[in-house]
């Protein structure tokens, strides 16, 4: 895994080397083993490497044979040996054993359509000197970052936002519309992202910026069938099937790497299975890591032991306390550069760290079960309030909520009644986001804290329901609840602020069998009924899999991943930084929050220690803390917190300046 | 008696979950819930103020939209409540 960034010119002076240089230092925690530069007339692309395959010959920028085509890349390609056999066959000759040089021969060979072929998570800048283009292209599900700000000419793109301020050109502001959809979704929807100027790469999306312009278009889509034209109706055949490329996606990413790898064990089934399916299925021997809390109320301590104890694996686990949460946070939202609405990326920051600690720097987890199998709450949430649409009176459909969250403690089932007036408004069964609405009216909630300038530029409220491709009235709601949350809350959320920057943060690569273009693909076209059968969720993986997890953890209900928010800052005396960041002078300076009514929640946190807090008042403080974070870190202080000197040895290629060094 | 109830549960839901914002109070009639000033899990909130405050307890079964959802609609379980015995705080 790595870090990427560049500058590309297409007419003007050469792009700044010392500039990509300081993008590049920026990079460091992304690649500690070393970078590197490459810079022409037109442009110049930066690397910084963390070394997981071909160790000693994959370092970049890496070029074709005649030095025509450079390649920065972040990320893996799980089937490069296959592909590279083929380029092989094609008459390509390779001087590494790298998975970056498998880019580079196929792009030559493919071009655009190469991206189709691969099996993997990246984003990678490819620059073809000779025709003076671009490309940049992101992995199907985002699992890899890729930012960019541009003009017509002129392109910089980085793995993360805090590499692109390096340039104090780039605007440094917020942008109001991008916080408008974190307080609806959680997340901003690609291409938006909360900094004014700033875009992100959709996942699934190529583009190119040359002569013609920049323009950028779909590879890959998320697509379902139409309800009742799903081709597999065999439920034990789709067990079988999915069983195989479960196994095999996981496999790949164990074997796949000439370092050793890791794996998450949170008690829940995901990762039950991925690490099961490791101790079965490959030789070498299994390191998990785990995460425990001190609160009971989260902690999964009894479940992850005894899995640990069916796998026979070697096993490390950090015990998170809230006084743990409340000191990470401001380096947590360092890494996740856009606000957050829970404290939960925090436990997972110390996580990787003692994954790190431990030597290791890859692991296999089972991110991205719930949103392709039909894990989560909201696709439970999504079909009862279907059946009340349906038929709005009936009694016993009334009563389906309190099945929803047996594992709260304060749950809605605690005024039931209640929370069925809550899971029952806006009912309209011709809503495709039906399914939603109850999180994204919770969530909206927040906005009530936010000042009348910000309210001022929120003419219109986000809008991904008009994304949804045409023809996905005819597939099955839950088929449409999983678009919404694929485009959402995954990519913006899962795999970047609980995933990709929490790992990276402390160098460490995540692999995601879950998210394999071979299980995606079958898990897209199933019937719904085999993924949330009834109410019970990923039905057809607890099938696929009752031989390797124990009954134990295939029949509890799922816990939601969850650690204590308000609670981590107000059980003792608040932390010196909070009271910093939330100063009426900081409020007043960010203006993104009326300071008045976040004196009041403040206030509430204090009084009440957080304990029985609300989740609005929790999303509530959770945005206020972290926007105000984002906004000394990236706003006032433009990132120079994350300086540091590109990591050695750096290789450095300048046809400007005519140097060739490694140092 | 109504206008004391109804005065302290907007003075409390004014603080608790307007954060002193009384301008923002809904009308008695409005949903709470629909006007996103309570939601599934802040209603434990104001049934802990209804029980500390006024002295009442809440049944399970009590906990309906008509009797928590609107200020009216609290104002009215109060003083039933009230009224059929149970001390006011």
């Amino acid at each position: 895994m790595c870090g990427i960034c560049g500058v590309v010119v297409l007419d003007g002076p050469p792009p700044d080397r010392e500039l990509v240089t300081r993008m590049i230092g920026r990079l460091r925690h992304r690649g500690p083993d070393g970078s590197g530069l490459y810079r022409d007339d037109h442009a110049a692309l930066g690397h910084t490497r963390l070394a997981i395959i071909d160790t000693e010959g994959g370092a970049q920028p890496l070029c074709n044979e005649d030095e025509t085509l450079w390649v920065s890349f972040n990320g893996e390609i799980f089937n490069y040996v296959e592909l590279g056999e083929e380029l092989r066959r094609c008459g390509h000759r390779f001087r590494t054993a790298s998975d970056t040089e498998v880019v580079v021969h196929a792009w030559e060979e493919w071009g655009e359509q190469c991206f189709t072929r691969f099996n993997g998570q990246w984003a990678v800048a490819l620059w073809d000197a000779r025709r003076r283009r671009l490309v940049l292209s992101r992995d199907r599900m985002g699992v890899r970052p890729l930012f960019y700000t541009r003009d017509r000419r002129r392109i910089a793109f980085a793995s993360e936002v805090k590499s692109l301020m390096a340039d104090p050109t780039v605007p440094r502001a917020l942008d109001p519309v991008g916080l408008d959809e974190v307080l609806t979704y959680w997340s901003t929807v690609a291409p938006r992202t909360v900094f004014r100027g700033i875009e992100q790469l959709e996942p699934g999306y190529v583009a190119v910026l040359d002569r013609d312009g920049f323009r950028r278009h779909p590879y890959f889509s998320i697509d379902f069938p139409d309800r009742g034209t799903e081709p597999g109706q065999d439920i034990e055949a789709n067990a079988v099937e999915l069983r195989e490329r479960l196994v095999e996606a996981a496999r790949l990413r164990f074997v796949r790497s000439d370092v050793p790898v890791g794996a998450y064990l949170s008690g829940g089934i995901d990762s039950s299975i991925t690490a099961a399916v490791l101790a079965r299925y490959t030789d070498a021997p299994l390191h998990t890591f785990s995460l425990r809390f001190t609160d009971a109320e989260f902690d999964e301590g009894v479940h992850q032991h005894k899995m640990v104890a069916e796998l026979g694996a070697q096993h490390e686990e950090v015990v998170v306390s809230a006084a743990d949460v409340a000191e990470v946070f401001p380096e947590v939202v360092r890494h996740t550069e856009t606000p957050v609405l829970r404290t939960a990326p925090a436990p997972l920051f110390l996580l990787s760290r003692l994954v790190r600690d431990n030597g290791y720097k890859v692991v296999v987890t089972g991110e991205g079960a719930d949103e392709v199998l039909g894990g989560y709450d909201i696709f439970r949430e999504g079909r009862v309030r279907a059946f009340w649409a349906r038929d709005p009176g009936s009694a016993t459909r009334d009563r389906a909520v309190e099945l929803l969250y047996p594992w709260m403690e304060r749950n809605p089932g605690t005024a039931p009644a209640f929370a069925r007036s809550f899971f029952g408004q806006d009912l309209d069964a011709d809503d495709p986001a039906i399914s939603h609405r109850p999180r994204w009216a919770s969530t909206s909630a927040v906005k009530t804290l936010l000042s009348p300038d910000v309210r001022a530029e929120l003419d219109r409220g986000p809008d991904v329901v008009t994304r949804m491709p045409a023809g996905s009235e005819a597939w099955d709601p839950l088929s449409r609840a999983q678009w919404l949350e694929m485009t959402t809350l995954l990519p913006g959320y899962i795999l970047s602020s609980q995933g990709d920057r929490m790992l990276m943060a402390n160098s460490v690569e995540g692999r995601f069998p879950f998210l394999d273009k071979d299980v995606v693909e079958l898990a897209n076209r199933l019937p719904a009924r085999h993924k949330l059968c009834g109410l019970d969720e990923k039905h057809l993986l607890k099938i696929a899999f009752a031989d390797l997890v124990p009954e134990q953890i295939r029949s509890r209900p799922k816990q939601p991943y969850r650690s204590p928010d308000t609670a981590s800052f107000f059980s003792g005396p608040p932390p010196e930084w909070l009271t910093e960041v939330t100063s009426p002078a900081a409020l007043a300076d960010a203006g993104v929050f009326e300071p008045r009514p976040v004196a009041g929640l403040l206030a509430k946190a204090a009084r009440t220690g957080g304990v029985r807090a609300g989740n609005t008042d929790n999303m509530r403080l959770l945005a206020v803390l972290s926007t105000q974070l984002l906004h000394q870190q990236l706003v006032v202080d433009g990132g120079a917190a994350s300086d540091a000197p590109p990591p050695a040895p750096m290789t450095v290629i300048d046809r400007v300046q005519h140097v060739r060094s490694t140092v | 008696m109504h206008d004391q109830i109804r005065n302290d549960l907007r003075e409390f839901i004014g603080d608790n979950y307007l954060f002193g914002d009384h301008d923002r109070l809904p009308e008695d009639e409005a949903s709470l819930l629909e006007e996103g000033i309570v939601d599934s899990t802040g209603v434990l909130e104001l049934i802990e103020f209804l029980e500390d405050h006024f002295g009442i307890v809440v049944g399970e079964s009590e906990t309906v939209f008509d009797n928590l959802g609107s200020i009216g609609g609290l104002t009215r379980f109060v003083a039933g409540k009230t009224m059929a015995g149970q001390p006011v705080g």
